[in-house]
């Protein structure tokens, strides 16, 4: 290792560290550049201000909390306190720029009524964008980003036809508490031969077929007691709301995908395998009443009810 | 010292370079350790059940904390989303926790009660048949693998070393009566872990076999309970922050 403090190449300029290595590998010592050498400094003195206006140093079992302080009321009342994460989490879902406006729309929204909010542009705006994003977060992985569902599992939310109901209050009701779909499953209550009539009924009552005789045993069995069909589906076979019980004389069917079969033998066993089976913990929809806030649940009813058919 | 010398001494170089990098993790990292106010002090947050640990177990070999981040952030874009931010004390009996920082997917730590255990099931067997857009992995072998659980008592031995209050003596069940209440404490006795798995799996049927105990059944199991163990609605809003 030489000992060669200057540069041999150009003897007049900076020095080198002073070591050479692999024989005649060296460094320059360049002093640090003026800027960045203040701007070092005024880090230090930042961080200096920074420790007393933030929590900052632990000391024994506590910490020194700072001077910044956030503010937000809780339960109506004003509170000062100091600053954190949270304190300022909360000074900003209470007084933020984004939440004031929020809240002021979720507060008309809470107190609107249908006619209100139709007649509104501006609600209607917020109604389908806000609803839009509640939509996406908590309901979408089930019934689909457009409400369109998926058959035998989730329903479509943007159709006319609905198992709870399709008014506002409705849907609310179905959001708060949750729904369970249950029906029984027939398959003791029924010979195979009874549960093929009373599917080929079923199919009568949306006319996929005209009735005949096994339609006429069948009806007696849906009307009757030992079926006891109506009790739950009703008399039409319209559906009952307050039971989730689906109608059976439109041409939505919410468990089996009837529609995209191509023959009636098809249709008629997929009918039949839903009285076969009925249907059993498989049909939940979560209660949102504490996870969301009341107002959020309207809007999200009204959200629903415009996609397709509220009622 | 002169700097030639540390330059030239790898042995001495290593030790050095460890002690200074060391700082940064020491001083954030110790002071939480003996700051009195670290943890929350909330009701309701317990150990897992034999059944979630072995979800929890599953859910760490699956390296799903790989896409998700179990940590809600005090942001009021993240406290919209997915309910209030996470506390300390949710994840006390979590070793390792699962915080994460990666977010493919959405955050889970309040993902318990809000979908189904339909949903989850058929969501962990084929993501895209509930969400057409996803880009999550199928875990078809979840429901073909029977759970396995004879050494379910031996982890929860370990985590008990690690302080996580399973009960193995009289005095320690009797402590946890105190803390969680009777029915808590009968889950958490390891003596009783495996009757104790059996009969969540077939009560609450997660998988939807009822003949079978399946890692769905656990995993499920497991999601359902994230972030549902804290009634938030007990406690004022400021009384988490007097915590920071
Ligand atoms: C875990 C999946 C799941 C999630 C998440 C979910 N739902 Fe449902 N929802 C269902 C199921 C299943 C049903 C059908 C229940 C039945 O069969 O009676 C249903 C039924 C409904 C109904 C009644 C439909 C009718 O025809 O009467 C409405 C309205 C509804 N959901 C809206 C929503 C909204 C809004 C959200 C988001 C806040 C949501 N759902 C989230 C699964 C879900
Ligand atoms: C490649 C990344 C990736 C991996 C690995 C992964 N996920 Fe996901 N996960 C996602 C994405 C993306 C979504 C959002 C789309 C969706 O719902 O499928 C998601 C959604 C979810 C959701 C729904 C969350 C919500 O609030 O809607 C759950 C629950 C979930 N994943 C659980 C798991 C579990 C359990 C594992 C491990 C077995 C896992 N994920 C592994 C990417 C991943």
């Amino acid at each position: 290792m030489s000992n060669t403090t200057t540069n041999p190449q150009k003897p007049t300029a900076v020095q080198t560290t002073g070591h050479a290595w692999d024989g005649d590998l060296q460094e320059f010592n360049n002093p640090l550049p003026r800027w960045w050498l203040w701007a070092f400094y005024a880090t230090v003195v930042f961080a200096i201000g920074y420790w007393f206006v933030y929590p900052a140093w632990p000391v024994g079992g506590s910490w020194t909390k700072g001077f910044a302080s956030a503010t937000f009321s809780v339960g109506g009342k004003e509170q000062t306190m100091r600053w954190n994460t949270r304190s300022e989490l909360l000074q900003d879902l209470d007084s933020g720029a984004g939440a004031v406006r929020q809240r002021e729309y979720l507060q008309k929204i809470a107190s609107a009524d249908l006619e209100q909010v139709r007649q509104d542009p501006k609600m209607q705006d917020f109604v389908r964008q806000a609803g839009k994003v509640l939509f996406g977060t908590n309901c979408a992985a089930c019934h689909g980003s457009g409400g369109q569902g998926v058959i035998g599992q989730f329903p479509a939310l943007n159709d006319d036809d609905w198992l709870w109901g399709g008014t506002v209050d409705d849907i609310r009701r179905t959001l708060i508490g949750g729904r369970n779909g249950f029906m029984p499953a027939f398959r003791e209550a029924l010979t195979p031969a009874q549960a093929d009539d009373v599917a080929q009924y079923v199919l009568t009552l949306s006319g996929i077929v005209q009735p005949d005789e096994a339609a006429e045993r069948g009806k007696a069995i849906f009307h009757g007691s030992v079926g006891g069909c109506y009790y739950c589906h009703g008399d039409a076979g319209k559906g009952i709301k307050s039971m989730g019980a689906a109608n059976l004389s439109d041409k939505i069917w919410t468990l089996v995908d009837v529609n995209a079969t191509a023959t009636v033998a098809d249709k008629h066993a997929l009918v039949r395998s839903v009285i076969w089976n009925g249907v059993q913990n498989r049909r939940q929809m979560p209660a949102f009443g504490h996870r969301l806030s009341d107002a959020e649940i309207k809007l999200l009813a009204f959200y629903v009810h415009q996609l397709g058919g509220g009622q | 010292m002169r700097h030639e010398h540390i330059e030239v001494n790898s042995g001495l170089m290593i030790a050095l370079v460890l002690a200074v990098i060391s700082i940064g993790g020491l001083v954030e990292i110790v002071p939480l350790f003996y700051i009195n106010e670290t943890i929350e002090k909330v009701d309701g947050v317990r150990p897992y059940t034999p059944l979630e640990l072995r979800g929890r177990d599953i859910y760490v070999r699956e390296g799903c904390y790989l896409c998700h981040s179990q940590m809600v952030r005090p942001f009021r874009d993240e406290w919209l989303r997915y309910g209030h931010y996470s506390l300390a004390a949710e994840s006390k009996y979590d070793h390792p926790f699962q915080w994460g920082s990666k977010r493919t997917g959405p955050d889970l730590a309040r993902v318990g009660n809000k979908y189904s255990d339909q949903w989850q099931v058929q969501h962990l067997l084929k993501p895209t048949s509930v969400v057409p857009e996803s880009i999550m992995p199928n875990y078809p072998w979840l429901l073909h693998n029977d759970l396995s659980y004879a050494d379910v008592g031996d982890r929860m031995r370990a985590l008990r070393r690690t302080g996580v209050p399973y009960s193995l003596t009289q005095a320690e069940y009797e402590a946890n009566v105190k803390t969680f209440g009777k029915d808590v404490a009968d889950k958490l006795d390891i003596s009783q872990a495996q009757d104790n798995l059996l009969k969540q799996a077939r009560g609450r049927n997660y998988d939807g076999l009822p003949n079978r105990i399946t890692e769905m059944d656990a995993l499920v199991a497991y999601l359902q309970v994230l972030g549902t163990m804290v009634d938030f609605s007990k406690y004022d809003e400021g009384y988490f922050a007097e915590f920071r």
